[in-house]
């Protein structure tokens, strides 16, 4: 490790929490989001429990009703829209496009205090007695009928949304503006790319989320009428703003998740990704017609048959660039030199878990299916296997191929493969199951069941608990390597992009000499051996 | 030393904001059937456009900064086309 570098260079608390360093702010983030994933996960082992069983053991229809919306709001807003653009974008994108910080440091550490400022209006809202709306605040329910802190938590999640369009705005600005000399757009990692997506929704998108929340609370606290169709107003317009947000905001959470993938498969394989240019455009072509397909969330709302008909025609549409992407990573593989590090199975859990959850989101664009399916675990499990299949194994491959870099140390492989295979069954015991109880009819949002779908609740709930142990593991490995870990090379992936060119951890502006590219990304040697890994 | 004072652009079109949300007002209440929201939405376009081009400043702008504030507006247009696809079907 070299003596001065960003964690050495001081080590007052103010010297952290007013920090412009990109790297520091991105270790703020990874902190706050490891506190509101197991808020959140807190909630689902909750609810897992109350399923195990077909009777109302643990907690009243009432509190189940807080316990899931919880869940949702904490995990949707405060972990997975910020998890990878936030902590890993944060540290990687100034390190990959060879600049010494964003291009606003201070938005950038402003956006983290907003985040926690949105992040604990939202917990005083929980834990003041929570809210019952489930995380859409759906109307009429959530501005008439609901007895629960439904404007506080929407206040929260208001906030949060300006922490994420400054971050959006940041990333924009920083991969146009600070690109190392010779380093083209066609150049780029696809990370980046990716991530540019990924800022374009934000910036676009979350602006109609902060509008709809102040739409409710204007309804809610001077009888406007907006939604109430009683006073003029119609409660699908909400349904319709709302999903014009949170659609794009699935890939929001996927497309960086994507980027991830991306340098994981091309590192461990040895290989250029195969068809960089298609890959780099589907990154915006999902971002672009991501806008087009809200409707397909509210098929039997009463929305009209034609408007149906032409989201389920564009949610179609919207497959195929993610498809590009599935292809492009498997043909990546074909002939790869395969390394079966950590960082790898997780890429690899990804892609299938991935492929699952797209196709089943296929199955939910059908019209006739999705009336079927609609409210039913099936749709539960087809959104996990994006966000939390995807999503969250791809943080994970992402988190430990760039641990060496962020934290200067080597973890334990061996300890880092178990927890990746572990995550991987774990998941499928938990969700999987939920597909077939969804298939026979099991709705959503009930804490009970008739006695027929207890096996599969079992399985499922049997799952959580290997799902739990699993994502804990990383907090003790991970966390033991920080600190007496062996001390990680610049370069222990032997990996061509620029953040591995300087020291790990690198210093407090990133670069001592401005790189210069002269060459496409991934240009990987198949010989590679990784470092050999401290046991 | 000098102080700084806001430009009379800037005064300027607060100003002319301020009168035509008066007028918005005002004609609200004036009986003019289906013409009421047609006036509304017009004076509301005039007033965005005087936002975009001396708030934000984008008459000074071109190329990229153009191009994203245009972005903002087509996808406004996304969400308007969408949206009233639904309510203008609706049996």
């Amino acid at each position: 490790m070299s003596e001065m570098n960003y964690l050495t260079a001081d080590y007052t608390l103010k010297s952290w929490f007013l920090t412009t360093d990109h790297k520091r702010i991105a270790i703020l983030y990874f902190a706050s989001l490891i506190f509101f994933f197991f808020i959140g996960g807190a909630a689902a082992t909750a609810i897992r429990i109350e399923l195990a069983t077909p009777q109302a053991d643990l907690v009243s229809s009432d509190i189940y009703n807080r316990l899931f919306t919880m869940h949702g709001i904490i995990m949707v807003w405060f972990f997975l829209i910020p998890s990878i653009p936030n902590t890993l974008g944060n540290f990687i994108v100034p390190l990959m496009i060879g600049a010494r910080d964003l291009a606003f440091p201070r938005l950038n550490l402003l956006s983290w205090y907003i985040f926690m400022l949105g992040g604990c209006t939202t917990l005083f809202a929980i834990f003041a007695g929570g809210i019952d709306t489930g995380w859409t605040f759906y109307t009429p329910f959530s501005t008439l009928y609901s007895n629960s802190y439904v404007i506080v938590a929407a206040a929260g999640v208001f906030i949060a949304g300006f922490s994420s369009i400054l971050t959006g705005l940041n990333f924009i600005v920083t991969i146009h503006r600070l690109r190392a000399p010779g380093l083209t757009w066609y150049r780029l990692p696809l990370f980046l790319w990716s991530l540019y997506a990924t800022s374009v929704i934000l910036v676009l998108a979350t602006p109609v989320l902060a509008i709809t929340l102040l739409l409710i609370a204007t309804e809610r606290f001077f009888g406007v009428g907006i939604f109430d169709p009683r006073i003029g107003g119609d409660p699908l317009l909400f349904q319709h703003l709302f999903w014009f947000y949170s659609h794009p905001a699935v890939y929001i959470m996927i497309l960086p998740g994507m980027g991830v993938v991306n340098e994981l498969i091309s590192c461990y394989s040895r290989k250029q990704v195969f068809g960089y240019k298609f890959v780099a455009w589907a990154s915006l072509a999902i971002a672009a017609v991501g806008f087009l397909v809200w409707g397909h969330h509210m098929f039997v709302s009463g929305q009209s048959l034609v408007a149906s008909l032409v989201f389920s025609f564009m949610s179609f549409i919207v497959a195929v660039p993610s498809a590009i992407k599935v292809f492009n990573w498997t043909a990546t593989l074909h002939k790869g030199s395969i390394h079966f590090d950590a960082p790898m199975l997780y890429a690899l859990a990804f892609i299938g878990l991935f492929t699952i959850g797209g196709l089943t989101g296929l199955f939910l664009a059908c019209l006739a299916f999705d009336v079927h399916a609609t409210d039913t675990y099936f749709v539960v499990a087809h959104f996990h296997y994006i966000m939390v299949g995807g999503m969250v194994t791809a943080y994970f491959g992402g988190l430990h191929y760039w641990w060496p870099k962020i934290t200067g140390r080597l973890y334990s492989e061996y300890w880092a493969r178990t927890a990746a295979v572990l995550i991987f069954f774990g998941f499928n015991l938990t969700f999987f199951p939920q597909f077939i109880l969804g298939a026979e009819g099991m709705p959503r949002r009930y804490h009970v069941y008739p006695p027929e779908f207890q096996l599969w609740n079992v399985l499922s709930s049997g799952g959580a608990v290997i799902l739990a142990v699993a994502y804990l593991m990383p907090l003790f490995y991970l966390g033991y390597s920080a600190f007496f870990g062996r001390r990680a090379p610049a370069n222990p992936w032997n990996a061509p992009g620029l953040e591995w060119q300087t020291s790990s951890p690198p210093p407090g502006f990133n670069f001592t000499t401005q790189p210069v590219v002269t060459r496409a990304p991934y240009q990987y040697n198949r010989d590679f051996q990784a470092e050999p890994q401290n046991a | 030393m000098t102080q700084w004072r806001p430009p009379l652009s800037l005064i300027g079109a607060w100003l002319v904001l301020l009168a035509l949300l008066a007028l918005t007002v005002t004609l609200a209440y004036v009986p003019l059937g289906a013409g009421n929201a047609i006036v509304a939405m017009s004076i509301g376009t005039i007033k965005a456009g005087i936002v975009a081009a001396i708030f934000m400043e984008l008459r000074h702008r071109s190329g990229l900064t153009l191009v994203f504030a245009g972005a903002g507006l087509f996808w406004l247009g996304i969400l308007l086309w969408l949206g009233l696809m639904d309510f203008l079907t609706r049996t």
